[in-house]
């Protein structure tokens, strides 16, 4: 009875096809999109995941300059305000568990007749400690190296890469940074992206005193640009962020009510701000799409409706050989169920292989989850229900003497 | 068809019957009084003037309608109190219907046609075709089965709306006009066909207001104003007037 029923749907289906294939189309634009988003969305979380958990635990990052002219400060090129004697007073504060003082810039690196512009990070040992940052090959440099300001370096995975391609074991190798000769003692395990999309394995570690001198030589002897902070725990941020703001003050003698001249952010709430972002623009994403189901499900309901007053003959006839009221209502929420159900297939078709372009074109993360691709099925089969209700039962309650007689 | 024979012997039984259509003017009333009695095989004509009642009539006895007033007892059963789904069983069961329009599926193919009462009986679709394709043959429509009603000629589409109304072996076959839209010719093959069915024991009760297409059956019944009027046998033209 069912089978033939399923059978009879599949056959109202091909009796119109262009009909059809339009009210299909309303269900596999609605699931598409929400397969699609979905997968957008889930991928940019879990992106975000990753950076996060690559970022180190408990971090916080003190920047030299004024907290409110954030984003212009470094590029100017006004004197730092930090140096690493800030950076050892610090490191004696309660609740702070690392610290690494930092000073950056850009520069040309050569290897044979190989070139590569790349970030140069100086800084101490401690830094692979507080970023959890490993090495796949080699071994960091040591203290000793700070002090006499040796040319070592340690080497991301992209700089490896691009500089020594697959053949070449970049360990004892010497490299030309701004010309003069450094040895890599070893290559950075890889890391990703971070939150701003950099790709974090773009970059070389040198010790701090050696880029201070030798390659970015400043004007105040041990200046440096940040200073990364690691806490004890999740607990000790609070207390580790005031300690610092108090010392620094201090230090650098702001009184009480006045600008400082350096800014303290806490990374891991940047992150978690970070990832809350990303969540509610998938949940946002998830329901714009949703509207183009629901919109596919009225349009379904529409048709049903035509076909319904359409076909009053044809539900006279068969109450007249014996269908009873569920017969008929069967018969037309199958139909419905059937559109919808289809429809729902290729629209999840369509929003996998819409996912796999946008990863391929544009070189972001997505993901298709098999929950996402249930829940779109599902969503779509109970819309089918739902708008094809009140079409077959409006079906299933007509007179038959008015049907039969219906022109 | 040897089944009917053990069961009841009267097969329709109307009781002072009334039908009133409600209309915007008030309800305006069609069957007025209404008394009859067909037993088991046999094989009326229904006649009447346009508007006399004969369809309103055939549709209570289909059990597609439900009267004013009165009782309707068929094979047994007093079909008013009957629920919804019990009545779609009878329809289904011991009703088999003939329309003047043929009514039949135009998407679906002859054998379909027929086969589909037995949807709604709950038989498994080997049975069906097999079923279906029996009753084709038997209407002289083997060789079309799989054609759609648009493909043959009315008088054939009549013959495969009979080969329907036979596929689950009805009690009572109810045709209304179901020479209505046919040539002589044609009208006599079909009118020859239900006496076939007849003689095998069905009991028949068709419309018409062809005076030629009744003398075929058995029984006249002849209506005029929501009333019987007459009430004859054919072929001993004894008159039983029942004014
Ligand atoms: N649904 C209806 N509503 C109101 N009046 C109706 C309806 N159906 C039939 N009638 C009226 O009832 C009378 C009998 O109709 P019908 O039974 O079809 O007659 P017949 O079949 O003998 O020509 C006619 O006057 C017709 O107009
Ligand atoms: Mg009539």
């Amino acid at each position: 009875m069912f089978s033939a029923m399923l059978g009879e749907a599949w056959h109202a289906m091909g009796a119109n096809r262009l009909r059809t294939f339009l009210t299909m189309l309303g269900m596999v634009i609605g699931v598409g999109a929400v397969v699609l988003m979905m997968a957008i969305g889930q991928g940019a979380e879990a992106s975000v995941k990753r950076s996060i958990s690559a970022m180190g635990s408990n971090l916080f990052v003190v920047l030299s300059g004024p907290p409110n002219v954030a984003g212009a400060r470094s590029a100017t090129g006004n004197a730092p305000s930090l140096n690493v004697k800030d950076a050892n007073a610090i490191a004696e504060l309660d609740g702070v568990a690392g610290v690494a003082p930092v000073t950056m810039g850009k520069a040309q690196i050569v290897f044979g007749s190989n070139n590569w512009n790349t970030d140069i990070l100086g800084t101490t040992p401690s830094y692979l400690d507080v970023r959890s940052w490993y090495l796949s090959s080699g071994y960091a440099f040591a203290d000793s190296d700070i002090r006499s300001a040796t040319r070592v370096a340690l080497i991301g995975k992209t700089v490896a890469q691009n500089i020594f391609g697959d053949d070449i074991d970049p360990l004892g190798k010497t490299i030309r940074i701004k010309q003069s000769p450094f040895v890599v003692l070893g290559v950075l395990d890889s890391k990703g992206q971070s939150l701003d999309g950099r790709d974090q394995d773009d970059t070389i570690i040198v010790p701090l005193t050696t880029a201070q001198r030798k390659l970015f030589g400043n004007q105040l002897p041990g200046s440096v640009r940040q200073i990364i902070v690691q806490a004890e725990s999740d607990k000790a941020m609070a207390m580790t962020e005031e300690g610092i703001n108090g010392l620094l003050n201090q230090r650098h003698n702001i009184r009480e009510g006045a600008d400082s001249d350096f800014s303290v952010r806490n990374l891991t709430a940047i992150a978690n701000s970070a990832a809350e972002t990303t969540r509610t623009m998938s949940l946002l994403l998830g329901a714009i799409a949703s509207v183009s189901l629901l919109v596919g499900g009225i349009g379904i309901m529409n048709i049903m409706l035509v076909s319904v007053t359409e076909r009053t003959r044809e539900i006279g006839i068969r109450m007249a050989i014996g269908a009873r009221q569920r017969d008929i209502l069967m018969q037309f929420l199958l139909e419905a169920i059937v559109i919808s159900i289809v429809g729902c297939l290729i629209g999840i078709g369509i929003g996998v292989g819409g996912a796999v372009l946008v990863s391929i074109f544009t070189k972001t993360e997505v993901i298709v989850s098999t929950n996402s691709v249930l829940i779109a099925f599902s969503v779509a089969a109970s819309i089918g229900v739902f708008f094809g209700f009140y079409p077959a039962r409006k079906a299933a309650k007509l007179n038959p003497i008015e049907a039969l007689r219906y022109q | 068809m040897q089944k009917n024979n053990i069961e009841a012997k009267t097969v329709i039984q109307v009781s002072n019957l009334y039908k009133d259509y409600q209309t915007a003017a008030g309800p305006f009333p069609v069957l007025k009084d209404v008394n009859l009695r067909i037993e088991n095989g046999d094989y009326v004509a229904i006649m009447g003037p346009s508007g006399s009642g004969k369809s309103t009539f055939m549709n209570i006895l289909g059990c597609l309608d439900k009267p004013t007033k009165g009782k309707y007892v068929l094979d047994g059963h007093a079909v008013a109190t009957m629920e919804e789904n019990a009545v779609a069983g009878v329809r289904n069961k011991t009703i088999g219907f003939v329309f003047q329009g043929f009514n039949l599926l135009a998407r679906s193919s002859l054998l379909d046609n027929v086969a589909l009462p037995l949807v709604y009986s709950g038989i498994e679709k080997p049975e069906r075709h097999k079923r279906a394709k029996v009753l084709l043959e038997k209407v002289g429509l083997g060789k079309h089965i799989n054609s759609r009603p648009n493909q043959i000629s009315g008088g054939q589409q009549q013959r495969v709306a009979i080969a329907r109304a036979l596929v689950n072996n009805p009690r009572l076959i109810l045709a209304d006009e179901p020479t209505g839209n046919l040539d002589s010719v044609t009208s006599e093959e079909i009118m020859a066909l239900f006496g076939e069915l007849n003689q095998e024991g069905i009991t028949i009760v068709l419309v018409t207001h062809e005076t030629d297409i009744a003398e075929h059956a058995k029984r006249q019944v002849r209506f005029l104003d929501g009333k019987i009027v007459q009430d004859t046998l054919t072929n001993s033209h004894s008159l039983n007037e029942v004014l």
